[in-house]
Parts: structure tokens; C-alpha cells; sequence
């Protein structure tokens, strides 16, 4: 078995391990076996199965499905962009996201509509920063659509700050900023139910086209040369990535360094071949973001946002992983 | 001071300095026609003592809640908030109002203070800071009624709403058993106030078991799993969207009050009744809370209540069929 092998073997080992135990902790006191006994479709109290199905269920699986996505747009916008400093929000679909998500609670509307907005607004924050960035003729294109996603990134925070000032201070303030913070503690069945698909099939062409991503990090005319085109490779994977991005944050808000630290974790261990990075990056993702968010429900009687801890332990591990770097990617 | 604090307030002359809630002494204006109020709670307090006075609302009406009040003040103009979260006010704004006088009712920390000193710097108009808290507004009515002039429209204001106070405190004394309340905020009503929280002043002026209690103060999200824990008898809110959705949420089915069908939705037109603005409005969530928690012991006619409130806090009797809009809004009470 080859030292490549064992990663995987050990990050697929380390995420079920992790996923048991995040079945068996929580809140509300769940014994193995009466959790085993709901898994297997026994009876239990009302309660405990209402917990373990409805409520502390689906937030393992949604944070699985949150960090697995994160870090696969993020794996593939850092190939394409060849810039390791570069997040799945680059474009701006998190923060079309966030503004569509804080118009939905400005406009006083339901979970449902405003998890509706988040997705549809960041589908649109990216397609508005590839149209304009695919206009700006005479640049570098992959420089002109990280511009693009700057400015118009900046533009759109700016009415989310206009939203937040007009807002209600005493209801609608503190529920904009607690959807800024990021959470997966209101995730719901339904949430997983529809955002697992649509990140499914966002990852579906980089599966798919894992062997074309590694010519999208060559120069343009180098990759014609070899047969690529690489326009219409980077609008399907700037597209995928956007999809399944703006999925995870429709349920999670924004939760920051998933999408940017674990790319990096996996190329450390795996070199920078996108079909061996992918499969490991979002192993890591999900483990990391399921880990995140089961301290932030077991640490305190109440929830710690997720984008604190990643912070926390993101920014030293990151520090420290860029000094270990030596390797070129 | 001191001796003044002991004096019935007719004998105090109305010249005197008032003390406000940082211990700043304020001196009345020798006349005050003009009165900026900083922050909702301050308006709804100088609007019920001189409607005329007040120069504008933080937020102007919308139509729904224009309707609750006389229409000639339907027009108050929106001025901003100048204090608190969302400072939306403007200096230039409060002196181009031509006020005489700014008040502000809430917290009453060094924050709120410093702020108050600074535009009163600024502007050279007197800025007064009271207590927003529902057991300290019958205080606060005094005070902002000597410094406006309006001592008598004040006092009556007082005297009434300290009968309310004793009348709840009243009834309180023959209850026994209290259920354990969780007020739900937010559309997936997570969100809740711990014990201290201004949020859930309702329920500890009433004495009521706060599930959340254990958490600090303030406004805090809980994990759903410890809701089920704590598994409340009744849940409050303020929001219809999560009123709506605890119904249909195969989550939440499995706590007792939305099992026994006890999840009610507060009013809140024109101002809310339970929580925001954090002012004296909230006198009827006390009262609504209060019928909700122990029926026994506040067999009240809430209509007369709201009818009786309105009359002296929003200078307009509500009609029966905004009554019934207040009062037969799904949730607002049991069916």
C-alpha cells in the first residue's frame, strides 16, 4: 500500500469515526442504544427519535454536505485561478448569497424563502461577475474575472449594509447578522433534501472532467495547444462551483476557511493533481466542518457560530501549513 | 435631593433640576414645544404625554400602524433613531428640527450616557436619559413630565400605569403554579433571551419560569436539541413566520406546547406588545402573557385593556374591528 493510499484510507476512517460520534453527542441525552435502535427503525420515545432523525440527523449530514462542497469549489477555483490565497467566494456568491438572504429577512419572509433568495442571489452575484469579467476584452480573462468579483463583491456588500442599516434594530438586525454569522443549527430535512442534489450535481462535471482541470492551471495558449479549451472548460467549472456553493450557503451562511484551508491540507498531502486532491479535499472539508459544527452545539447551552472555530483553528493551521510548504503546486 | 425625593411632586417647583438616569442634573427648558425623541421606547412616552410635541418618529408610520393613532399625527415626519443599534439620525437633523429638548428612554449604561453628554456638547439642548425598564415607567413619566411642562397629563399618565403595575402584582399573588415559558424569536425561533435579557422582561416582571434562564443575557441562539430538552409548556413569539412554522415543522412536534397546541404569537401594531420596542408598550404583553400563563388568576378582559391603553398612550380609542384584528389574529390567543 502506497503512502497515498493510506491518506485516504485514514481520512475515510477519520470521517466515520467522527460522523458515530457526532450521531452520539449532543444537547439532548441519546444512549447508543436507543441511537442504534432508532438507525435500525425500532421504537423509541417520540423524543429521542424526533432528535436523532429530525434535528441532530440531518445538521450531521448537512455539515457533511456543507464542508464536502466548500472545499471542492474551492479545490477548483484555486487550480483554475493557480492562486492558493483564492476562496469558493471569489466570485462573489457568497455575498450575492448573503445579500439575497438579507433581503428575504428584511422583507420579514420564511426560512424557506429566505434559504431561496441566498441560492438565487448567488447564482446571480456570479453570472453578473462573468458576464461583466468575460466583457473586459484585453486583459488576462482570469484576471479580469477576479477584478470583476472584487468590485461588484464590494458593491453588493455595500447594499447589504444599506439593508442592514434600514432594518428594523430590535427584530430584523439581529437576524441578519446572526444569518452573516453562518449556522447549520436550524437545518431541517428539507434543507439536506435540497441542497444535497444540487451540490451533487455541481460536483458532477469536475468528476467527470477531473483529468481536464489540471490543463485549466496551464497558460491559455499553452492548453489550446493540447486540444483544451479552456473558455468553455472555465465557464462549466466556474459554473459547478457556483452551484454547489451557493446550495451549501442557501442553508448554511457564510461560514469562511473551509473552502480556503482544506484545498491547501489536501495538496499538502496529495500534490496537486486535482482527480487525487478532489476526492481527499472534501473528505477533510466534511470532517472539518463536522467537527467545527459538533463543538458548536455540544460546547455551551448555546450555539457557537461555526465561523468563529473555523477562524480559531483555521488561522494558525493555515500559518503553519504555509510554512511547512515547501513543495511548488 | 434627598429631601426632594420624599416631597409629593406638586410641591417640588417646577423649575428645579431634573435627574435623569445617569445622575446628570437637568435643568427644565423654560418652555419645551419641541421634543426629539432618540429611540422608539422615548417616542411612544412623549407622544402619550403631549402628542403635539413630539417633532418626529425614528421610523415613520406605515399605513398599519398610522391607522392605530388620531390622523393628524399620521404625518409625523421620520427623523432617525439616535441612539442604540442603528443610528439613523443626524445631528443637523435634531437641531434643523428646532428642538428643545431630546430624550431618550432604554438602557441607561455609560455608553448611553457618554452619548448623551456628547450631543448635548454638540448641540447646546438639553438631552435627558430614563430608564426603560416597565417597573421604572411610571418614574420615567414623571420626570420627562416635569421637564416638558406637562406635569399634569404626566401624572395621570403615572398614576395610572402604577395601578396597572399593582393590579398585575395583585393578581400574581394568587397564582401557584408557574409553567415554563420559551420565547421563540426569528423565523426558525431559535433565538431567545436569557435570564437579565431585555428581550424577556415581560416574563420575569410576571414571574414566569424563563426555559432559557440559565443562558446570559441578551439575545442568544440555543441548539434545537436543547429546546427539546427543556421541553416548555408554552412558547412565545413575535414572529408569524415561526408561529406558522411550528405548526408544520415535523421538529418541533415533539415539544409539549406545540403538542398541546400552546404557541402564541404577540401582537404587535402599532407598537409590538412582548418584546420590541423595549418600551412602555409592553404593558400589554404583560397583560396578554399574564391571561396566557395563568388564566385563573388574570380572568382580564384584554379587549378593554388595549382599548383603555390605546386611549392614553395613542390618543385614539381602537375600533372594534381593529380589535379584532389585534385580538383574532391566528396564535394570538387560544383558540
Amino acid at each position: 500500500m502506497n503512502s497515498r493510499t493510506l491518506t485516504y484510507l485514514l481520512a475515510v476512517a477519520a470521517l466515520l469515526a467522527l460522523t458515530a460520534l457526532a450521531f452520539a453527542v449532543g444537547r439532548y441525552p441519546v444512549s447508543l442504544a436507543e441511537l442504534f435502535s432508532v438507525l435500525i427503525g425500532k421504537s423509541v420515545s417520540a423524543n429521542v427519535a424526533t432528535v436523532v432523525l429530525q434535528v441532530r440527523g440531518p445538521r450531521v449530514l448537512a455539515a457533511l454536505v456543507v464542508g464536502a462542497a466548500l472545499a471542492a469549489a474551492g479545490t477548483a477555483y484555486q487550480g483554475m485561478f493557480r492562486n492558493p490565497l483564492v476562496s469558493p467566494d471569489i466570485l462573489g456568491v457568497s455575498t450575492g448569497a448573503a445579500l439575497g438572504a438579507v433581503l428575504a429577512i428584511f422583507l420579514s419572509l420564511n426560512v424557506f424563502l429566505i434559504q431561496i433568495f441566498a441560492f438565487a442571489g448567488g447564482l446571480a452575484a456570479v453570472g453578473l461577475v462573468y458576464w461583466v469579467g468575460s466583457r473586459l476584452r484585453g486583459h488576462d480573462p482570469l484576471l479580469a474575472l477576479v477584478l470583476t468579483g472584487v468590485v461588484i463583491g464590494t458593491l453588493l456588500g455595500s447594499v447589504i449594509a444599506l439593508l442592514k442599516y434600514l432594518a428594523d434594530p430590535y427584530n430584523q438586525l439581529p437576524a441578519i447578522t446572526y444569518w452573516l454569522l453562518g449556522s447549520l443549527a436550524s437545518i431541517a430535512p428539507r434543507d439536506l433534501a435540497s441542497a444535497a442534489p444540487l451540490a451533487l450535481l455541481g460536483l458532477a462535471p469536475m468528476l467527470l472532467l477531473r483529468w481536464r482541470m489540471n490543463l485549466l492551471a496551464l497558460p491559455d495558449d499553452e492548453a489550446r495547444a493540447l486540444g483544451v479549451d479552456t473558455r468553455r472548460l472555465r465557464t462549466l467549472v466556474v459554473a459547478a462551483a457556483t452551484l454547489m456553493t451557493a446550495a451549501a450557503v442557501a442553508v448554511s451562511g457564510i461560514i469562511g476557511w473551509v473552502g480556503l484551508l482544506i484545498p491547501h491540507a489536501a495538496r499538502l498531502l496529495v500534490g496537486p493533481d486535482f482527480g487525487k486532491l478532489l476526492p481527499l479535499a472534501m473528505l477533510l472539508g466534511a470532517a472539518f466542518l463536522l467537527g467545527v459544527d459538533t463543538l458548536c452545539r455540544t460546547l455551551a447551552l448555546i450555539e457557537v457560530p461555526p465561523g468563529v472555530l473555523t477562524a480559531l483553528i483555521g488561522t494558525p493551521f493555515f500559518l503553519w501549513l504555509f510554512a511547512l510548504a515547501r513543495r511548488s503546486w | 435631593m434627598f429631601i426632594a425625593l420624599f416631597l409629593p411632586a406638586s410641591v417640588i417647583n417646577a423649575q428645579s433640576p431634573v435627574l435623569d438616569a445617569s445622575g446628570r442634573k437637568i435643568e427644565p427648558p423654560a418652555k419645551v414645544e419641541r421634543v426629539y425623541a432618540a429611540g422608539p421606547p422615548a417616542g411612544v412616552l412623549v407622544f402619550a404625554i403631549a402628542p403635539d410635541k413630539l417633532v418626529g418618529w425614528t421610523r415613520a408610520m406605515r399605513p398599519n400602524e398610522a391607522q392605530f393613532f388620531p390622523e393628524r399625527y399620521a404625518e409625523v415626519p421620520e427623523l432617525g433613531r439616535l441612539t442604540g443599534r442603528g443610528n439613523t439620525a443626524n445631528v443637523e437633523v435634531v437641531l434643523n428640527a428646532k428642538t428643545d429638548l431630546i430624550v431618550d428612554v432604554g438602557s441607561t449604561g455609560e455608553t448611553y450616557a457618554s452619548l448623551a453628554s456628547q450631543v448635548k456638547e454638540q448641540t447646546r439642548i438639553p438631552y435627558a436619559l430614563f430608564d426603560g425598564r416597565i417597573e421604572a415607567t411610571p418614574a420615567t413619566l414623571r420626570s420627562l413630565g416635569r421637564l416638558m411642562g406637562n406635569e399634569k397629563e404626566a401624572e395621570r399618565l403615572a398614576a395610572w400605569y402604577d395601578s396597572e403595575i399593582t393590579q398585575v402584582k395583585k393578581r400574581m399573588q394568587g397564582v401557584s403554579r408557574h409553567p415554563l415559558v420559551y420565547y421563540g424569536r426569528g423565523a426558525s425561533g431559535l433565538q431567545t433571551g436569557g435570564r437579565g435579557s431585555i428581550n424577556v422582561e415581560v416574563l420575569e416582571f410576571l414571574g414566569a419560569r424563563n426555559a432559557a434562564a440559565e443562558a446570559r443575557a441578551g439575545l442568544v441562539t440555543v441548539p434545537f436539541e436543547q429546546v427539546i430538552l427543556w421541553d416548555p409548556e408554552v412558547i412565545l413569539t413575535t414572529d408569524p413566520n415561526f408561529w406558522r412554522l411550528s405548526s408544520q415543522d415535523a421538529r418541533w412536534r415533539g415539544v409539549r406546547a406545540v403538542k398541546n397546541g400552546k404557541v402564541f404569537l404577540s401582537p404587535h401594531l402599532p407598537f409590538g406588545w412582548f418584546d420590541f420596542p423595549p418600551g412602555a408598550n409592553r404593558l400589554l404583553g404583560v397583560w396578554w402573557a399574564g391571561k396566557l400563563l395563568y388564566p385563573q388568576a388574570f380572568d382580564i378582559d384584554l379587549r378593554a385593556k388595549v382599548s383603555e391603553f390605546h386611549r392614553l398612550f395613542y390618543h385614539r380609542d381602537p375600533s372594534a374591528a381593529q380589535l379584532d384584528a389585534l385580538l383574532a389574529e391566528p396564535g394570538v390567543l387560544p383558540k
